[in-house]
């Protein structure tokens, strides 16, 4: 093959960040900002190459390849760099160079990791993407953080352990290691199935996120909401597109998530299930796994991404300067921050799927394509969880942070670059919304479509505006429950109550058993030693030296035995 | 409202008349959304997708659902911040 391709894509990113630690100030943030560009301009090269298989390189007797360059991976590796770039403009004013590193790292891992074109590659980049953003949660430098860090990384680490376990499995079965549809049904793609899933955060296998994400910074967490779990998505969608379990798995995390997001006082705690029910949609997707559908995984995640991080840069800055992002500290914050109120009220505009917003022409697609299959099940819930969406990110989220009870917080608006980063992400929403076009030129299939028609429009309208009104009535009611400060029960209780607690128990019984049984059975050869000591021990009555004299009369005795023996035969 | 805002300028959302006011502008914008649906020929997948102003009524009633049913997961899932002792 031609290695037109000098570097392999996104190795731009994550060599260059290397060298950022050399720099200081200015000249490294300019830098920092210049990584994503350089690295966006190789990837625009590849877009004009024919589809297949570049930057090939033998390893060991495997031949492994750096780039595959086709309609999937190139939309995938495009929305990833604008997510990138418009992360590092949001962290330009910090001055930690650990964060830095770490994540342009981490996005180079995760862009890296989708021209992956066979699983040892995708292996080597799905484990450095847990390496490398676990630094985004520790640089927190909270013991919180650093325990939830933790468990990230060992689930994130797990699941790469997996994938691998799952790669030679199937390279045994098939002698095949290329990333292409692999489908469930043998061992090993079962196993790099649940790999998936769990970076997916399928149900039960979720938790990570929800636990990790909004333990990071405040700029890491708009990083970590963009690679991880749509790298997850995108290797379903390569590998498991039309497999059908994933319509009902992706209905259920539509919805489970709906009714913690309600009750979560932490408001980027809520944008992490929200991000959950997202990527349920998309998982649909891949489920149904029509054309139709998988342009609107595609087109949904490259919506999300951009919406999901315009809600997180919002809430992030409303973290950086209130000091807080507990929903019942907040309130009344549209006073001093009337850019980000508004910047936020987009992405829950683009999210909740408001004709115009980004959400409406990728979600709508989705829908369209359990419609026309006739799941009527799937499609009931999606339309249920779309009300969902409405009430976490559409009206909580703002609505807490923004307005509600004014919490008398005055704080000074969000710095600049924060400020710029939110609003060209706000403009790309509605862009999207506005002239889908140029999105759709971009999916992996030729398929027309037309979401702007009459019917959809008018009942995106009634379901959004009914459940708007749905939200006045309780508030007005006073029904609507005041937010807590709390912690919500979730499957993290198995792992950071239940085992440690059971462990104890275990341990405690172990205990026991070696209080009673062992003691008791070590007290009885005690007294045991001690009784044979008393009989045979120095003072004991076999051990005493017998004189002399006992001795002759005891032999004089046997031999009388004996003669008397003797006669009386 | 506190003594220290007092000095603040008056926003139109403090005064409660106009957030009553954005409220009815809200129901009368959702009245005029089922309305419609006598005006327009629906194109749906399912039966049920075109039953007058089902879409509303489904929103409505999923989210006061949703809000409802997270009052009572709060009695069984809510535990104080310290829980994890962390």
């Amino acid at each position: 093959m031609s290695s037109l391709v000098a570097l392999p894509p996104a190795w731009i990113l994550i060599l260059g960040a290397l060298l950022v630690p050399l720099l200081r100030g200015r000249a490294q943030i300019a830098y920092v900002l210049v990584l994503p560009v350089l690295s966006a301009v190789q990837l625009l090269g590849l877009f004009g190459l024919a589809e297949g298989a570049y930057t090939q390189v033998d390893l060991l007797g495997y031949t492994l390849t750096l780039a595959r360059v086709d309609k999937l991976s190139l939309v995938f590796g495009l929305i990833f760099h604008i997510v990138a770039f418009l992360s590092v403009i949001y962290a330009a004013h910090l001055k930690d160079t650990v964060q830095h590193v770490a994540g342009l790292v981490y996005a180079g891992a995760g862009i890296a990791a989708v021209f992956a074109g066979d699983l040892i590659t995708l292996f080597l980049y799905w484990e450095l993407t847990a390496i490398a953003s676990v630094f985004l949660i520790w640089a927190r430098r909270t013991e919180r953080s650093y325990r939830a860090g933790m468990r990230y990384l060992i689930i994130q680490v797990g699941s790469g352990v997996l994938l691998l376990a799952g790669t030679i499995i199937h390279y045994r079965a098939t002698g095949s290691l290329a990333f292409d549809h692999l489908g469930l049904g043998s061992l090993g793609t079962d196993l790099i199935f649940v790999a998936f899933g769990i970076k997916c955060a399928f149900p039960f296998l979720h938790n990570w996120l929800q636990d990790a994400y909004p333990e990071a910074t405040v700029t890491g967490t708009v990083f970590l909401s963009a690679f991880t779990t749509k790298l997850a998505v995108y290797a379903l969608a390569r590998g498991y597109a039309g497999t059908e379990i994933l319509i009902p798995i992706g209905v259920i995390m539509t919805i489970f998530p709906i009714f913690y997001a309600v009750i979560e006082n932490d408001l980027r705690r809520v944008l992490a299930y929200s991000l959950n029910n997202q990527v349920g949609f998309m998982v649909v997707g891949i489920g149904v796994g029509t054309e139709m559908a998988l342009n609107g995984t595609v087109s949904h995640a490259f919506a999300h991404l951009l919406y999901k991080a315009l809600l997180f840069m919002s809430m992030g800055a409303v973290l950086y300067r209130a000091g807080t992002i507990k929903a019942s500290e907040l309130g009344g914050l549209y006073k001093s921050m009337p850019l980000t109120a508004t910047f936020c009220i987009i992405g829950a505009m683009s999210i909740s799927a408001f004709p115009l917003f980004s959400g409406f022409v990728s979600k709508s697609m989705i829908l369209s394509a359990v419609g026309e299959q006739h799941y009527t099940l799937a499609f009931i819930g999606l339309i249920f969880a779309s009300a969902g969406v409405m009430e976490h990110s559409g009206i909580k989220i703002p609505y807490f942070g923004f307005f509600g009870h004014d919490s008398g917080i005055r704080c000074k608006e969000a710095p600049g670059n924060m400020l710029i980063a939110m609003g060209v992400t706000a403009a790309l929403c509605i862009g999207i919304g506005v002239f889908p076009g140029p999105l759709y030129s971009l999916l992996p299939y030729d398929v027309e479509y037309r979401p702007y028609t009459t019917t959809h429009v008018m009942t995106s309208f009634q379901l959004l505006l009914w459940a708007a009104l749905a939200f006045a009535v309780l508030i007005r009611t006073g029904l609507y429950p005041a937010e807590r400060p709390s912690v919500n029960l979730d499957f993290d209780w198995t792992y950071r109550r239940f085992l440690p607690r059971l462990v104890g128990t275990v341990g405690r019984g172990i205990g026991w058993v070696q209080g009673h049984v062992f003691d008791r059975a070590q007290r009885n050869v005690g007294r045991f030693l001690e009784g044979v000591y008393r009989h045979h021990g120095p003072p004991g009555v076999f051990a005493r030296t017998w004189p002399t004299g006992s001795t002759v009369l005891w032999i004089a005795v046997m031999l009388a035995a004996y003669l008397l023996l003797y006669y009386l035969q | 409202m506190s003594s220290e805002m007092g000095a603040e300028r008056k926003r139109w959302l403090d005064e409660p008349r106009n957030v009553t006011r954005l409220v009815w502008t809200l129901a009368t914008v959702c009245a005029a959304l089922v309305i419609g649906d006598l005006v327009y020929h629906k194109h749906v997948h399912f039966g049920f997708e075109g039953w007058f102003g089902v879409y509303g009524f489904f929103g409505f009633a999923a989210f006061f659902f949703i809000v409802m049913a997270g009052k009572y997961l709060r009695k069984i899932l809510m535990r104080p911040e310290d829980y994890y002792d962390e």
